[in-house]
């Protein structure tokens, strides 16, 4: 541990700088570890074997709990998302106003199940434990932007929009 | 800053703010974004520009009104002297294509097809505190936010009183802790302030979890420099340097504002070093959150800060004396950080005198489910929960019949219409089986399963379970699966009386809030909707039509056990 150095970013990617400006920012501190992961899958998309390994050895964290944290939260995904996502929220208020429906919707017209991805990697569906807009529930993530009120037949017609080839 | 500069600076806005005659308000909180309320905002501006009334007429983007099924809202108005206020007209679900005619109409009739009417209970029956500037200011703009009386708290504290004089007037307030389990503020900050260490910290949590809760998401949308100065008078009466916001990565617009907020309110020089030209100095950085429930519980909200997994431990030691980095170390809700400014502005008296004899003040709710108006609304405490869901929610749509209304998330617990009358405080919710948790409150009506509904958060807590101690784990998992067999019709008598047993279990054996808590939905459920658990497992039928109908049973990937 006395001849600590940092080891070099994994190749020259220009998006490896933004993760060790953030690492930087907190000193190489380990408490910076979930940081420094946010950045990675800002920037990345996802969080793979190598950024994590990056990570853990720049922080001097044991890629142990460098897995068990990107593992533990939700919010980190270890594989890439598809061209476009979908994220069905979950909360209360929208599963008593018909998320669930939503899921039977897509779950019926492309057999996705939340989590996956089209084998043609187009679309990711995922759920969300509560986005936050329960007055418009059921609310939709579609590609970053919340829609509110959605009926089973809109979000049809969204999926075929993005999986027309 | 020096307080005649801070007044300056209100004097300035408040004169350039009076040349506008006219003023629309667009809201532009998340839930009206996503209605395009932006795309509204933006065809106002190009309509007043090309109308060349950029003199007297602002268009000015505000944080959120309250009436979140409505959106995009729309207000307009000349304010009277002295009440920055602008509630003339209200228009609801307002498109682009509307603004010409809004504008058209200020002076005269308003346009009537849009109009949302003001004076119905959902607007008349709340008294605002925490939200008194959400819909009024701008939430990027730190100059209308001090125009609003705002920071005027933080000097005063930082100039006039002592950080002893600081806390009894929380004391004096009575304010409790609004994250849930309202604890009193003021006793938590004299402990903090009282506990020996190097360092101190405070840490806001903004880490709303649970589903069906957006208060906190508006207050740092609408309002973040509220939430701020809260967090900076907290400092000062517990001696801390260092801050933290904890807040949620699914919430990317609170995040962009709060960070704007910390560099506007360091570059006017509240925030950082000898702060207002005293020795009293601090700095704020935002944490974010990853998506994990149970790190709304404070000791593994400081394990996540730490930058470890979010696994609570044993209390005590709390926090209060050794909490990030093993320092003192103060942890309150966003909401009760924002009632901070107001009561030291106003004085602890004042905010005593609203609410009930052991609640005081005013509690924000975000109304959802099946009522007629959903959005967050700030009442105060002691309203009963007919007011909350006939008044101000206005009743049940589609001439349904009200079942249960659900209070304090996965935590909480469904109250029937028996109780209807029962007022909302900390004591009466906890008396009928259910919590106040942070303030999400959802409406359900006859076509709910009540035992699907325990369901529901059963999968939730089996799926945020830490996985750190048996209990919550294993206990989670079995009751999800005894509830799962009950709503497939498989279940036995017997397997009820398990369910029982495990209720009783894990609340008294589990580690932290979450585990304990995990029972509260199915044991109020049990107690109030026996009939509907009886019906599925006696008859094989499910009384509201909802059972058998889910061929989409979320399971956790891999299991909990």
């Amino acid at each position: 541990m006395l001849n600590f150095a940092k080891p070099a970013a994994p190749n020259d990617d220009k998006r490896w700088r933004l993760v060790d400006s953030t690492m930087r920012r907190q000193g190489l501190n380990p408490r910076g570890l979930i940081e420094a992961l946010h950045t990675v899958q800002e920037a990345f998309g996802f969080l793979d074997d190598q950024s994590l390994r990056y990570v853990a050895t720049s922080l001097r964290v044991p890629l142990s709990r460098a897995y068990g944290v990107a593992t533990f939260y939700h919010f980190f995904t270890l594989k890439p998302a598809g061209e476009h996502t979908c994220v069905v929220c979950m909360g209360t208020a929208c599963y008593i106003k018909g998320a669930p429906q939503l899921l039977e919707a897509v779950h019926k017209d492309l057999g996705l199940a939340p989590g996956e991805t089209t084998s043609d990697g187009k679309v990711s569906l995922l759920t969300a434990r509560c986005v936050g807009s329960c007055g418009l529930a059921p609310a939709v993530v579609c590609d970053q932007e919340v829609a509110g009120k959605v009926t089973p037949q809109q979000l049809r017609e969204r999926f075929s929009r993005w999986t027309r080839p | 800053m020096t307080p005649d500069e801070l007044q300056q600076i209100a004097e300035t806005e408040l004169e350039a703010q009076h040349r506008f005659r006219h003023r629309v308000h667009v809201c532009v909180a998340a839930g009206c974004l996503s209605c395009q309320s932006q795309s509204v905002k933006d065809a106002l501006d190009k309509d007043i520009a090309q109308r060349g009334w950029g003199e007297h007429c602002q268009a000015k983007g505000v944080g959120c009104m309250g009436l979140c099924s409505e959106g995009p809202l729309v207000s307009t108005g000349v304010p009277a002297v002295n009440d920055r206020a602008v509630t003339e007209r209200m228009y609801k679900n307002v498109v682009a294509a509307d603004v010409g005619e809004i504008l058209d109409s200020l002076e005269g009739p308003p346009v009537s097809r849009l109009v949302c009417p003001t004076d119905i209970p959902f607007f008349q029956r709340q008294k605002k505190i925490v939200l008194e500037n959400s819909g009024a200011i701008d939430p990027e703009r730190i100059e209308d936010y001090i125009a609003a009386d705002g920071y005027r708290a933080l000097i005063q504290a930082l100039t006039e009183m002592s950080p002893r004089e600081v806390i009894a007037q929380v004391v004096t307030s009575g304010l409790r802790g609004r994250g849930g389990a309202g604890y009193p503020t003021g006793l938590k900050w004299s402990t903090v302030a009282k506990s020996f260490g190097a360092q101190k910290f405070v840490i806001c949590n903004a880490d709303e979890g649970d589903p069906g809760a957006f208060m906190d998401r508006s207050v740092l949308e609408s309002d973040p420099h509220r939430v701020l100065e809260g967090m900076l008078i907290a400092a000062y009466a517990v001696g801390s340097t260092t801050g933290y916001v904890y807040v949620r990565a699914e919430y990317p617009l609170a995040i962009k504002r709060l960070r704007n907020a910390i560099r506007q309110a360091e570059r006017a020089g509240l925030l950082g070093t000898e702060i207002c030209s005293t020795r009293f100095s601090f700095k704020i950085d935002v944490r974010l959150g990853a998506g994990a429930f149970v790190c709304g519980e404070e000791t593994a909200l400081i394990a996540s800060v730490e930058g470890k997994r979010g696994t609570p431990r044993p209390r005590p030691p709390y926090p209060a004396m050794e909490g990030l980095q093993g320092q003192p170390t103060l942890i309150n809700n966003v909401e009760t950080f924002a009632n901070i400014p107001p009561i030291i502005r106003k004085g602890g008296e004042w905010y005593a005198g609203i609410g009930t004899e052991k609640s005081k003040g005013t509690k924000v709710f975000a109304l959802a489910g099946r009522v007629q108006n959903t959005g967050l609304v700030e009442v105060p405490m002691g309203i009963s929960l007919r007011e909350m869901v006939y008044e101000i929610g206005g009743g049940i749509p589609d001439g349904k019949k009200f079942k249960a209304v659900q209070t304090g998330g996965p935590s909480g617990g469904c109250l029937p219409t028996e109780v209807l009358d029962q007022p909302v405080d900390y004591e009466s919710l906890a008396r009928l089986g259910s919590i106040m948790g942070s303030g999400g409150m959802i409406v359900m009506d006859e076509s709910a399963c009540m035992v699907d509904v325990a369901k529901f958060f059963m999968d939730f807590c089996m799926t945020e379970s830490c996985g750190k101690c048996v209990p919550c784990r294993v206990g989670t998992y079995q009751m999800h699966r005894i509830l799962t067999a009950i709503t497939n019709m498989t279940a036995t008598p017997q397997d009820l009386a398990m369910l029982e047993e495990f209720c009783d279990l894990l609340k008294n054996t589990s580690l932290c809030g979450l585990g304990q808590s995990a029972p509260n939905p199915v044991v109020s459920t049990l107690r109030s909707f026996a009939g509907e658990y009886k019906a599925h497992i006696e008859e094989h039928k499910c009384p509201a039509g909802v059972c058998r109908n889910h061929t989409h049973d979320e399971r956790p990937e891999g299991g909990a056990v």
